[in-house]
């Protein structure tokens, strides 16, 4: 063996890390097109959720009283046509998205990654990479909010603050302008998996996680969406469709038509564990020869 | 692996280490990298972030637009636009933060207060009317045209209302506090030549007090709400001083006629609150919803009869509660209730003579 050999390694390892392609701060490219995969939810997720159907969503007694006095009505006014989703809820919306990042153009450092869906906000998420702070407590609020990056392995984690109000479910359940949300997005594959939690000091009582899963498909490309506030329905001034409390209770109609008891509808942590199911079990047994409908816990359910 | 331990290793295993890196993936060399992105932060000019903004004590600078700031910390917030000749301001903030104004105001320019505009008659927006109109300036004086004149005092501008109530009753103050040009007329217009901007100073009737103005600056598309829209809290609808939840809700609704927003109904026409943060026309509007909605509820509850603790009792606020409530301070829900039963029940016809 030649005394070159040495030389000959230290050179083949040295030219390969002149390989270009691998930017600062990216353990995983996730650029490109990806088509979101229904296989969840998808009624609720296309066409819509239905009225009074609060299951499975950890909401407290401000958020439900609120999601009550809600009227779908409320979207024909001027101020609500026109509105994009918020970053929580945009990512298990019905909307491809795609994804690309900022490079600096001279140092080459990755800025951001930005991510854009239809129907999302004024302007395309940014992630920012480069460490910078999150804005003061009185800069502006937008539905995108204001997102920062980080990589954990090779998951990509974002913290987002700045929120705009918005909902968690399309049906009148709100998630506040306080809410902060935390997302994870690994690449496998051709499969996006992106996990949504919601943190809602205002009306969750505990996290929010939702976990979506798209594919890539670089054949798409995510609609504009122009849109133009119109006057749809002629109202007084300033009027706001709303229901008056104890006028109506859309969950009870919910529960009645899916056989669930009232308080399921009614949602709740309790409702979006696996154990719920057995006392919805126990609830469906307690009612088989018996006319009135009893609440989960097997007891009369007062609300009906 | 880390920067110092690489320094010391051989040649051979350094090379043969990161190169490895390089082959199975991104792992190793985001090591490095990541690194390198933190110490050389952003670019300029190639991706959005909101400037944390210059601080001065207590009172700190927040960008708008290109000329247009606001003040957070003295108290209400305070708009400052800065124009060729000086500065213009919407409120004065408190009296106590009238110096940490000044200083805050010298880290965006270093020409004088030209023109001040209260909102309303309140001391946290128009405490610091005197302190910061003396270290000012009037343009034009005694000539019209005349240039910076030599009065060493920024006019103050202000519904009658406020000059009312700072003349007199309980809310005198002494006449250096008082606004020096007052308008009655539902619009008050101040010319850009010699304000900066096309300025629009409108008066809310009957809102939080009954001397209310919100102020649009024209070309910079920017609209100083006052305390009719506050982001902190329930509206302040102070029934001493002549306010109404009905006149709270026409100056919301004002405020929504005046923005026009970007596209999907954000952005665009930017509106600075009386307390909190910076906002838009869908803010705007969520808060409006509220008020409606709140005042609708109380409504309904007053046709049925029902007395204010019977109202208080039903809780009209819940859903809203853990956002804007209070329990304590100096304003309450309780007291937000009250003040808009108050405001929707119709005050009894004085009591006959007898015949």
């Amino acid at each position: 063996m030649s005394g070159s050999g040495p030389l000959i390694v230290l050179l083949s390892f040295v030219a390969a890390l002149l390989i270009p392609g691998v930017t600062s701060a990216q353990r995983v490219d996730v650029t490109g097109e990806y088509a979101q995969l229904f296989h969840e939810d998808q009624p609720e997720r296309g066409p819509g959720p239905e009225v009074g159907d609060y299951l499975g969503l950890p909401i407290n007694e401000h958020a439900r009283q609120r999601a009550l006095a809600w009227d779908a009505s409320l979207l024909t006014l001027p101020e609500w046509q026109c509105r994009s989703h918020g970053a929580d809820y945009i990512v298990r919306g019905p909307q491809s998205v795609r994804i690309w990042k900022e490079i600096a153009p001279v140092t080459r450092d990755l800025i951001s990654w930005n991510a854009e869906w239809s129907r999302a906000s004024e302007t395309y998420r940014e992630i920012f990479m480069d460490g910078r702070p999150h804005p003061p407590e009185w800069a502006p609020h937008t539905w995108r909010g204001f997102s920062t990056g980080r990589w954990e392995g090779n998951m990509l984690v974002i913290t987002t603050t700045h929120l705009k109000e918005s909902y968690v479910r399309r049906n009148g359940i709100p998630r506040s302008d306080w809410a902060t949300l935390a997302e994870y997005v690994m690449r496998r594959g051709d499969v996006l998996t992106w996990v949504t939690i919601i943190n809602d000091p205002v009306y969750l009582t505990e996290p929010m996680i939702r976990t979506t899963e798209y594919r890539l498909a670089t054949n798409l490309n995510p609609p504009p969406f122009p849109c133009d506030a119109v006057i749809e329905i002629p109202r007084p001034k300033g009027a706001v469709p709303h229901v008056l409390p104890g006028t109506a209770d859309p969950t009870v109609d919910f529960a009645a038509k899916y056989g669930l008891p009232v308080e399921a509808a009614r949602g709740g942590a309790e409702t979006m564990y696996p154990e719920y199911r057995e006392r919805i079990r126990r609830w469906s047994a307690s009612r088989s020869g018996d006319a009135a409908p009893r609440s989960a816990d097997g007891g009369a359910d007062e609300r009906r | 692996m880390n920067v110092d331990r690489r320094t010391e290793a051989p040649a051979v295993l350094l090379a043969a280490a990161l190169a490895m890196a390089v082959l199975l993936g991104a792992d190793g060399a985001s090591v490095l990298s990541a690194r390198s992105a933190s110490a050389t932060g952003a670019e300029p000019g190639v991706a959005l972030q909101a400037a944390p903004g210059a601080v001065a004590a207590s009172v700190h600078v927040f960008p708008v637009r290109e000329n247009v700031y606001v003040l957070i910390g003295a108290g209400g917030n305070i708009t400052a636009e800065v124009h060729a000749a000086g500065v213009l301001l919407v409120d004065s903030g408190t009296a106590a933060a009238s110096s940490q104004v000044l200083t805050a105001l010298r880290t965006i320019t270093d020409k004088p207060v030209t023109t001040i505009i209260n909102t309303h008659v309140h001391p946290d927006h128009s405490g610091g009317n005197e302190a910061i109109a003396k270290r000012g300036r009037t343009i034009g004086g005694a000539g019209a045209g005349a240039g910076i004149a030599a009065e060493q005092r920024a006019p103050v501008f202000a519904h009658e209302n406020v000059m009312v109530r700072m003349s007199s009753g309980p809310d005198a103050t002494e006449p250096g506090m008082w606004p020096t040009e007052t308008f009655f007329n539902d619009v008050k217009v101040l010319t850009k030549v010699f304000y900066g901007d096309s300025i629009q100073i409108i008066h809310v009737p009957a809102a939080h007090t009954d001397g209310d103005s919100v102020v649009f600056f024209r070309q910079a598309d920017v609209v100083s709400a006052g305390d009719v829209y506050v982001t902190t809290g329930y509206p302040h609808v102070d029934r001493a001083r002549g306010g109404d939840i009905q006149g709270v809700i026409a100056g919301l609704n004002l405020l929504l006629d005046l923005a026009i927003p970007n596209l999907r109904s954000e952005g665009g026409t930017m509106i600075v609150p009386g307390h909190g943060r910076l906002s838009d026309y869908a803010d705007v509007a969520y808060y409006r919803d509220m008020v409606t909605i709140i005042r609708d509820r109380i409504q309904a509850m007053i046709d049925r009869g029902m007395t204010l603790e019977q109202v208080q009792a039903a809780k009209p606020t819940f859903d809203y509660d853990r956002r804007y409530g209070s329990t304590a301070g100096p304003w309450t829900t309780e007291m937000f209730v009250e003040a808009g039963y108050r405001s929707l029940t119709p005050t009894p016809p004085p009591a006959s003579s007898g015949r």
